[in-house]
């Protein structure tokens, strides 16, 4: 991932309402935001918000119903003029920049895909998918090229010249994408583009998303308030709550450490075997025996005892992974004629290694089936580690006290 | 001192007024005589063309466009009444009318749809603007009539003048209501990608409000009407003479006739323009 960011936000709030000078004081004397309320009539929309997005990366901003995730995603694009903060988009500064820069910013860098769609009744599909180029004053026939190109990249090319109210929910919704592919722009705001569509229709959208990113990486702003969502397409997420950004990482890693009750409850009744790889359970604890410097069996059996261990993980001498031995199958290799006194013939039949991106309930039945602990291996085929069924349990254990928490769980529509 | 105390304190407002009236006159009637020349020279204009075109051309428009936005069965009554005006001998006057109608409506249009678009995207302006609205539409027409001819004279100028505070509010309050009806999401869309203000009122919500315009423009077309009797009491020609005439020396029949007129044309291009505004 690249190590400039794409867009970076730096302590932005929002405060609506009539009295944003107090409720800022308020808010610093460490009031909530609805005694703010009460006391203000001021709302908090977003408090000092800082984080960072990469380019290419699909960045999901969660939280409830009014914890502020349009109103950070309109400041991107300052649809909302932040109270205070800073947005940088390829560092430079869009808070800083005049009418005409925002303008030219919002037609060539930046779009946008609504909830509510937000297709213009009154111009045919072609014409809406053609909207912000037609906005950038680029003439009729080369614009309406590339609406149609951008039409065909979600399969509507037949429908360009028909109205949106014609179309079904899902479809009037690809147009919204496509409206907002045509300018072909590198960062794309999603504000619950797709939480009006049924859940069927939903996941087709979300697939036809991730193909579309697959074929060409554009920074997406994805908000949501459906955890299986984000988990689905997100690369690194973003909780929100009243305003304050609480959490920011990858799904794996929010769900293995929450920071804090709110977002331990968002993952309530979240299956963690889903979403968690043995990648990001397994550990390096087992010993590993490399069977390049000549190791006989009898010196890999003194290693095994010497650590209290009954298996042994055998690598090459880059890490490559060649199989599991046991002390059991150690000694009766021993026991053999010299010639046949090799590591390899301790090999422990059915030892079959998995891989790192495999899921937690991929790897069930291999880790419940045998003994030892499996094995985990990089996609080169290096070892990595390898998990215990204690270990798979242990992590079973700790979303289990997620789920038994004591918040009351987000409604994850 | 007792402030209850009507009778003895009075606010001389009338006085004021009359003074004031009386200033305007006296001193700024040049300038008035010279705002009332482009309604003049449009009038003119009309009555020209509308007098100049035999009969038979006029009805084909009209029929023309009754065909063309409203149907057949307005189509129909469109020829009706033409021919029942014609009949009836209030050909002259209908055409009369109709030009004082047209040339209220385009001056209603012009100055109405650019304050109802200002009106539309700003609650301050539309704050400021409502009261005016609500005096232009509820003063009694006798009121203002007389200043209108101390200033103006007497004559069709000023009847149309008339016209034209009566009929402008409906046309700026729908012009504005049709602005702020508008999804804002679409006002925001449209930002989003990038639109200047111009581009959001020019594509989005000018096209968008277009048939509350149009309901608009239809009500004033028939305010208008509505107008032409008072009109004719300060000299402007046209269908109200008949009626005026009519009851001054109780010729009922005659008024009546008159006022049938008016209310048939009234339909026709109630029917015609809502037509339009269907499309
Ligand atoms: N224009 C506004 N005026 C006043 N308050 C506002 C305005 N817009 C948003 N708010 C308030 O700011 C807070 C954040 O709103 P926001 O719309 O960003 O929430 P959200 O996370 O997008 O919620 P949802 O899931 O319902 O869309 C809410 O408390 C909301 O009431
Ligand atoms: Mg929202």
């Amino acid at each position: 991932m690249d190590v400039t960011p794409k867009i970076a936000i730096k302590n932005l709030f929002k405060i609506f309402g009539p009295q944003p000078k107090k409720a800022r004081t308020l808010l610093e004397q460490g009031l909530s935001k609805e005694e703010i309320f009460e006391l203000t009539e001021t709302t908090i929309g977003v408090q000092n918000a800082s984080f960072e997005i990469y380019a290419g990366e699909i960045f999901v901003i969660m939280g409830l119903s009014g914890s502020g995730k349009s109103t950070i995603v309109r400041m991107l694009n300052r649809l909302i003029e932040p109270t205070s903060g800073q947005v940088f988009v390829d560092n430079e500064e869009i808070t800083s920049m005049n009418r005409g820069q925002l303008v030219q910013m919002r037609r060539k860098k930046m779009s946008m895909v609504f909830q509510s769609f937000a297709l213009m009744p009154h111009m045919s599909v072609l014409q809406n998918a053609a909207f912000g180029l037609e906005m950038d004053g680029i003439d009729r026939k080369t614009r309406e090229e590339r609406a149609l190109k951008a039409l065909e990249q979600v399969g509507l090319e037949a429908w360009a010249e028909s109205m949106p109210a014609e179309l079904s929910g899902g479809m009037q919704q690809r147009v919204g994408l496509a409206r907002g592919l045509a300018t072909d722009p590198e960062v794309l705001l999603m504000d619950e583009a797709f939480s009006a569509l049924d859940p069927l229709i939903r996941t087709e959208m979300q697939d036809e998303l991730l193909r579309l990113q697959a074929r060409q990486k554009r920074t997406i702003v994805f908000i949501s308030h459906d955890l299986d969502e984000a988990m689905r397409i997100g690369d690194r997420i973003a909780i929100m709550e009243g305003g304050r950004v609480v959490q920011v990482g990858t799904p794996e890693e929010i769900l293995q450490n929450p920071a804090d009750d709110y977002v331990r409850a968002f993952f309530r009744g979240v299956d963690p075997t889903n979403i968690l790889t043995a990648g990001d359970i397994a550990l390096d604890s087992q010993v590993t025996i490399v069977i390049a410097d000549g190791k006989s069996p009898r010196a890999a059996l003194q290693r095994l005892i010497k650590n209290d261990r009954d298996y042994g993980y055998v690598v090459d001498s880059e890490r490559h992974f060649k199989g599991i031995v046991s002390t059991d199958s150690l000694r009766e290799v021993i026991e053999r004629p010299e010639v046949d006194q090799t590591i390899p013939n301790a090999y422990l039949p059915g030892a079959k290694p998995a891989f790192s991106g495999d899921y937690m309930q991929d790897i069930l039945p291999q880790v419940a089936s045998h003994p030892w602990p499996l094995a985990i291996l990089d996609d080169d085929g290096k070892y990595l580690g390898a998990i215990s069924k204690n270990l798979f349990l242990r992590t079973l254990h700790r979303s289990e006290q997620v789920e038994n928490g004591t918040l009351e769980g987000p409604a994850t529509k | 001192m007792n402030i209850f105390n009507f009778d003895e304190q009075q606010i001389p407002l009338d006085e004021w007024i009359q003074t004031f009236v009386d200033w305007l006159v006296a001193n700024y009637r040049d300038i008035f005589q010279i705002i009332k020349a482009p309604i003049e020279w449009s009038l003119n204009g009309l009555e020209w063309l509308f007098a100049t075109l035999p009969p038979w051309v006029v009805i084909l428009l009209f029929a023309v466009a009754a065909w063309r936005f409203a149907g057949k069965r307005v189509t129909l009554f469109t020829l009706l009444t033409f021919l029942l005006i014609g009949y009836l001998g209030l050909w002259e006057d209908t055409m009369t009318t109709l030009s004082m109608v047209i040339c209220s409506v385009v001056f209603c249009a012009v100055a109405g749809i650019p304050l109802g678009i200002m009106a539309g995207r700003s609650d301050r302006f539309e704050m400021i603007l409502r009261p005016f609205l609500d005096a232009m539409q509820t003063t009694p027409a006798f009121v203002y009539l007389v200043p209108v001819v101390m200033l103006f004279s007497i004559g069709t100028v000023s009847g149309i003048l008339a016209t034209i505070v009566f009929a402008l509010p409906p046309i700026i309050r729908l012009t504005s209501l049709g602005i702020r009806q508008v999804h804002p999401e679409l006002v925001e869309a449209a930002l989003a990608f990038g639109a200047t203000n111009w581009q959001v009122l020019r594509k989005v919500q000018f096209p968008l409000a277009m048939p509350s315009i149009m309901a608009g423009l239809n009500q004033t077309i028939m305010m208008a009407l509505s107008m032409v009797v008072i009109a004719a009491l300060i000299g402007a020609g046209g269908l109200g003479n008949p009626v005026v005439q009519g009851l001054n020396t109780l010729e009922i029949g005659m008024a009546t006739v008159g006022g049938l007129a008016i209310v048939l044309l009234a339909m026709v291009l109630d029917r015609i323009t809502q037509g339009i505004g269907k499309k």
